[in-house]
């Protein structure tokens, strides 16, 4: 069980600048994030392209933005938990008892959510009979390559990881790659191998094919692809693999019954809590009138929810307010030395 | 105002005069017109505004700017009268405009 103050829900930069305001007034909190790394959509959507509205930033790209979020709350050593989803909440004598995907289990005074528009999950094929193979012989991410060792695996999708992954698995299987269109948006040198592999017949190139069905038993045997001409082609196939990338999906949050009004979450204004006490949301996921959703919006809902946070964390306590220029206490627990 | 109809999953048709200079998506948002999600906000970078257009409209339509596409790789379903609905700006010339929104965006 992990004791802290206030559980983060949420590594992107809403989240993150949250938990310097809670550190700079002395709460403690710990982050969890469904993705591998801190960021949110900063880094999941648009690592490499420049932001030009973080104040006194000119121009900063959404990986830059993380690390200095990142290097920011250093000196609060705040423990994240990446790969885990929060799953269930339960309120428990002024405490909340959270419960994440993988097991994690915290006990905390207040909760904020900065889950941007919901966690990043993989997106799907349309096709409705992927589900009963999914996990089996379907997947959307790969955990343990050397199953497909001498199989024959069907690859969809026309971006990097697509790309990526037919020309690793190529080598030890026989693979397919599946692609709506002649065009690809993964890098061009990867695109160029695949069609030399395609040459080669190391790999076969479907393009302007999509899924139209999958049959097989307890596993994938064939798949069926359609061409935008209508013509229909069946693949013997032991795996498949759809690489499409992710979207995002509000998920547990939903039944944790609060206010939900079209994939947002409704707080006031005063200290960004939602209609339960001690669960505040902050960022892209909360809604109310005027909201602009902007990552600097996100900063000051942050600020304000973190002394939110503070009555319930410590109700003996009184918050004073303080200029970090000025605060012997913020400096201390920034580490500055003088 | 241009008139933009919106055919929905439920069959239903709703016919909307959208303000010049919005986009179709928006146009979508500000109505509550159902199966239109638009996570990223207009910022071509998810694939959840998508929708099809009717196929008369198609060469009246903006072209396709590099990204467009590659969102459209994601999109739920995707077909050769597939938009994303955040780059189709309103205009005079769109006046009249029809798009089908796919069953689901993901």
């Amino acid at each position: 069980m992990n004791k802290t103050d206030v559980l983060i829900i949420g590594a992107g930069p809403t989240g993150l600048f949250c938990a310097h305001q809670l550190g700079i007034i002395g709460l403690s909190c710990e982050i969890v994030d469904n993705l591998d790394k801190a960021g949110g959509q900063c880094i999941e959507l648009y690592p490499d392209k420049p932001i030009y509205d973080i104040p006194a930033v000119p121009e900063c790209t959404g990986e830059e933005l993380t690390n200095n979020l990142l290097q920011q709350i250093k000196p609060f050593n705040i423990k994240f938990h990446l790969n885990e989803r929060v799953e269930k909440l339960k309120n428990n004598q002024n405490r909340w008892h959270v419960k994440t995907s993988g097991g994690v289990e915290f006990d905390v005074a207040a909760i904020v959510i900065a889950g941007g528009v919901g966690s990043f999950e993989p997106r799907k094929f349309p096709v409705k009979e992927c589900e009963k193979f999914e996990g089996n012989s379907l997947f959307y991410s790969i955990k343990d390559k050397s199953i497909f060792k001498n199989k024959i695996i069907s690859i969809f999708g026309g971006g990097d990881s697509a790309l990526d992954w037919a020309i690793e698995l190529s080598n030890t299987s026989k693979v397919n790659l599946i692609h709506r269109r002649d065009g690809f948006s993964g890098v061009e040198s990867n695109v160029q191998k695949v069609k030399n592999l395609n040459e080669q017949g190391k790999l076969n190139l479907y393009t302007k094919y999509q899924m139209e069905s999958l049959s097989g038993d307890k596993q994938i045997e064939s798949v069926k692809i359609k061409h935008d001409e209508g013509e229909i082609k069946e693949i013997k196939s032991d795996y498949v693999l759809g690489f499409f990338g992710l979207i995002m999906q509000l998920g547990p949050i939903l039944d944790w019954g609060l206010n939900i009004n079209k994939k947002t979450v409704e707080v006031n204004t005063e200290n960004f809590e939602t209609n339960v006490k001690g669960i505040f949301a902050i960022g892209d996921i909360c809604s109310y009138p005027g909201k602009l959703k902007l990552i600097l919006s996100g900063f000051h809902e942050g600020a304000l929810a973190a002394r939110g946070c503070f009555k319930y964390a410590k109700p003996d306590q009184k918050l004073r307010f303080e200029f970090t220029t000025t605060s012997k206490a913020a400096q201390e627990r920034l580490g500055i030395k003088k | 105002m241009a008139k933009i109809t919106y055919h929905t999953q439920d069959n239903k048709t709703h016919t909307i005069d959208v303000q010049k200079g919005l986009t179709v998506m928006e146009g979508a948002i500000q109505n509550d017109i159902p199966g239109i999600d638009a996570d990223c906000g207009g910022g071509m970078a998810c694939a959840t505004c998508h929708v099809y257009v009717k196929e008369e409209w198609l060469d009246k339509l903006p072209t396709k700017e590099d990204g467009e596409e590659d969102m459209l790789d994601m999109a739920f379903e995707p077909k050769n009268n597939s938009r994303l609905s955040c780059q189709l700006i309103v205009s005079d010339e769109l006046d009249g405009l029809e798009v089908n929104i796919p069953s689901k965006q993901g």
